[in-house]
């Protein structure tokens, strides 16, 4: 019975623009099983699975469900048909203002035909649905925005279970979870499994992967490349298909020389989430900061560039005390952002090259007030040249370039200032493999003409690979500091999630993350 | 070709409806198509064009100034009380009301970006406030030379020679209001494409959040918009005293929309895509021209609004349709 095939996804072809997202992939998922879905970013494993929810249409390819074929052209036909998803940003899946148990129910008391809801009816069967998920220490009369992240992966899974969920789709569930908080999600996976749900696992850690998968499917470039049975398989083999060779021409590091003290922050404080933060930064050195989501290194990273205030602490460059009351001070004194959202908050995504490019120091470009757009565009031109950027000319608007792209002039907007200090938040997110090893070469050099360099980042194998020293941040604090030859991927994530040493020995399989 | 189509109607189809207006209009009306009636139609739009272009500024950096009726109704009042009622020197009378819409513009600041309350709504209210000091202001009567006082008495004083000629007088063959005009949209267009300033203006209003982690000063940015919008707001009340004789209440109440339309006709000239001073003066001339032609054809003036309607909606369709399959692409 367990051997029952309930999907089958026939060479998938899905094109974006000029861009091929998945390029004849297949997939299977049988009952009860867990079949985990791995690949790096832009390997097409989220375009797959948004066609598996109905939210995109497959230019090609079908979609077998108990070997009937299916046609999904919205989220709600695939729902219909047993199809869930608990995706990464729970929040957009939640209405806030709802309780659990109208959360839980959204789907089913939405489509009812009675005009009337009643709610005792609602609370109890919400309750019988988190008792069967061994969760029901919520209580389902509270309001949906008073739950942690992990709460309301559980009413999401709920809400999938009490429309009969044949399969349901984990989007990298884990990454905003706590170590005990994810022991807590694969209890109930397997508990999924046991009823003869289908788990479809995405996740890039490794180890829960091999833990708690039947199956693995390894994508690469909008194909997928080896499947086979986890016992089969080893994580160095999982990560060598993936990746190829590109972890260790990252891990490369050239014998660079680090010098003076450059910035100094001590006991900084934005009396919400962060507290009491101390570092150094040197010059030509690059210093990683590791958290995951919601540990506020986006928040640590915005403070120090001056776009949100500090309450205590004081920042120094050069020995000198800083005062940073707006990103305009945290410029001229040489500190830049390269923000996450580079999409809403680095760039004019609707206007050209030139003018993000030459954006932050117009009074370069300009005689008296008159911009100068001759100077403006040679400028462009040679940012475009500097930082191998694939674009038509000075002149293309932003949104018709690639992540990769854009990013380069996320980080070449900056060339315009005589920046010292470069804060990196996340700088690999959406990129692609190629793209993201010219960005590494782009930190290195930068090091190596002296600029001190802070990378933030949730991606520990990337801190790993081209960081002098780690700091791993957790709810807001530094939690542990390593060097560069101290550091491993499974110290640094047990620390980001808020683990100790302690528990390293019994916890040790549990921790690689890719 | 749908796509082709949509892109050409976007940058020409303003420009093709302004010449098939001329067309018909000359065909129909010899009157039409002569120099005295074109410099007429330069003089009724001068005092539109200058309310747009304040309004020009604010929609910029992606607000939106629905007061500039008001201002510039209080603006004329002012303007024209400080003559009659107190004998002012010219220089004081042209400098107060200025100053009065710059204290406008402060005020929708504070509400916008002091207090937080969104464009559209903030000036609304901001709107009603004004239009009502301007009637408070003036009892709720037109102020003209040598008015009964309610105190009882008459005014001593009158609207000057030299404070008329800036509405009446001539220089070179065109109207001073027309000289006015063509200056302030010249400033405003060499300001919003060519200064640094301008840039900060539109990256401002094309991605706040971008343009702070830039290192904009975004607030000191949108004060600046809203005050010079209450500054052409004044100016056009200024030049609506000199071009009448007389100050009239709720002289700027008809003009908003109007100025709001000018503005939206300008987004899409020859594919800008954003406000800009050159659109909005075109927008401004489509307006002025289509309502001369229909006052040379006898159209009643009460459906006038009308046609200024269906122009703004026109306008904000092909803005809007464009728009959105940029943002599709």
């Amino acid at each position: 019975m367990a051997n029952e095939q309930i999907l089958r996804m026939n060479h998938i072809e899905k094109t974006f623009g000029k861009s091929k997202a998945l390029d004849k992939a297949s997939f299977d998922l049988r009952k009860g099983e867990v079949h985990a879905l791995l690949g790096a970013n832009g390997a097409g494993k989220s375009t797959l699975m948004k066609i598996l929810s109905g939210v995109y249409e497959p230019d090609a390819g079908d979609i077998l469900l108990h070997d009937q074929a299916v046609v999904f052209k919205h989220p709600k036909s695939a729902k219909d048909h047993g199809v869930f998803c608990v995706y990464q940003e729970v929040d957009t899946a939640i209405v806030p203002d709802l309780s659990v148990a109208e959360n839980i129910l959204l789907d089913t008391f939405a489509a009812e035909k009675s005009m009337w809801v009643s709610k005792k009816k609602l609370h109890k069967e919400a309750k019988l649905v988190l008792t069967q998920l061994q969760a029901d220490t919520i209580d389902v009369e509270r309001p949906a925005f008073e739950l942690s992240l992990a709460e309301k992966q559980l009413v999401l899974i709920a809400r999938a279970m009490i429309s009969q969920a044949k399969i349901i789709i984990f989007d990298e569930p884990t990454a905003p979870l706590s170590v005990f908080e994810a022991d807590r999600l694969f209890h109930i996976i397997s508990h999924l499994k046991e009823q003869g749900v289908g788990c479809i696992y995405i996740s890039h850690r490794l180890p829960e992967v091999f833990k708690i998968s039947d199956r693995i499917t390894v994508m690469k470039e909008g194909r997928n490349i080896t499947s086979g049975l986890t016992k089969t398989m080893s994580q160095a083999q999982v990560v060598e298909v993936m990746l190829g060779k590109v972890l260790e021409q990252f891990a490369e590091t050239k014998g660079k020389s680090i010098g003076d003290c450059l910035l100094e922050a001590e006991r900084i404080s934005d009396g919400r989430k962060l507290r009491d933060l101390s570092f150094t930064v040197s010059k030509g050195e690059v210093l990683g900061i590791a958290g995951l989501v919601g540990a506020g290194k986006s928040e640590l990273a915005k403070a120090i560039a001056g776009a949100s205030p500090l309450k205590n602490g004081m920042l120094r460059k050069s020995g000198r005390k800083l005062n940073i009351k707006h990103p305009q001070d945290a410029i001229t004194s040489g500190i830049v952002l390269v923000p996450e959202e580079r999409r809403k908050e680095g760039l004019f995504i609707q206007e050209s090259l030139r003018i993000n490019t030459t954006f932050p120091n117009l009074k370069r470009f300009s005689r008296g007030s008159i911009l100068q757009r001759a100077k403006e565009s040679a400028f462009a031109s040679s940012v475009i040249s500097a930082l191998n950027v694939k674009t038509g000319s000075t002149e293309t608007r932003l949104h018709h370039l690639s992540g990769g792209n854009q990013q380069k002039i996320a980080i070449g907007k900056w060339m315009s200032v005589q920046a010292e200090i470069y804060l990196f938040d996340e700088p690999t997110k959406g990129v692609d493999i190629g793209a993201k090893g010219e960005i590494f070469s782009l930190i290195h050099q930068l090091a190596e003409e002296g600029k001190g360099i802070i990378y933030f980042s949730s991606e520990i194998h990337e801190l790993l690979a081209i960081c002098d020293r780690v700091l791993v941040m957790y709810d807001g604090a530094f939690v542990k500091e390593f060097s560069r030859s101290q550091a491993t991927q499974e110290k640094v994530l047990l620390y980001a999630s808020g683990g100790r040493e302690e528990l390293i020995d019994e916890r040790k399989e549990h921790t690689i993350s890719i | 070709m749908k796509e082709k189509s949509i892109q050409f109607l976007f940058k020409y189809g303003a420009i093709l409806l302004l010449i098939f207006i001329i067309i018909y209009f000359s065909i129909i009306s010899p009157a039409f198509l002569s120099y005295g009636n074109f410099t007429d139609i330069l003089r009724s739009i001068s005092i539109v064009t200058v309310l747009a272009l304040g309004v020009t500024f604010t929609l910029v950096v992606n607000g939106f100034d629905l007061s500039v009726g008001s201002t510039m109704s209080l603006s004329t009042v002012i303007t024209a009380s400080l003559m009659v009622w107190y004998d002012m020197p010219l220089w004081l009378v042209l400098i107060l009301p200025i100053a009065v819409g710059a204290l406008v513009g402060l005020f929708n600041t504070l509400l916008i970006v002091v207090i937080g309350i969104p464009d559209l709504l903030a000036t609304l209210s901001t709107m009603y406030i004004v239009a009502g000091l301007h009637r408070t202001y003036t009892e709720g009567y037109s102020i003209y030379n040598h008015m009964p006082l309610t105190s009882g008495g008459t005014a001593i004083g009158e609207l000057s020679e030299a404070f008329l000629w800036i509405g009446q007088g001539k220089v070179a063959g065109l109207p001073v209001p027309v000289w006015l005009m063509i200056g302030l949209i010249a400033s405003a267009y060499l300001f919003l494409n060519h200064t640094r300033w301008g840039r900060i203006f539109y990256m401002t209003g094309s991605n706040e959040e971008a343009a702070t982690l830039s290192g904009v000063k975004v607030r000191r940015v949108k004060l600046a918009a809203y005050v010079v919008s209450g500054i052409f707001a004044s100016i056009a009340g200024i030049l609506f005293t000199a071009r009448v004789g007389s100050g009239q209440i709720d002289a700027g109440a008809p003009l908003l929309m109007e100025a709001v339309a000018a503005v939206f006709v300008g987004y899409s000239v020859l594919g800008a895509g954003k406000p800009n001073a050159l659109g909005t003066f075109f927008g401004a001339a489509v307006i002025g021209i289509l309502l001369n032609g229909l006052t040379i054809l006898n159209l009643p003036y009460y459906a006038f609004d009308i046609i200024k309607g269906s122009v703004l909606v026109l306008a904000l369709a092909v803005t809007y349709v464009y728009a959105k399959k940029r943002t599709a692409a």
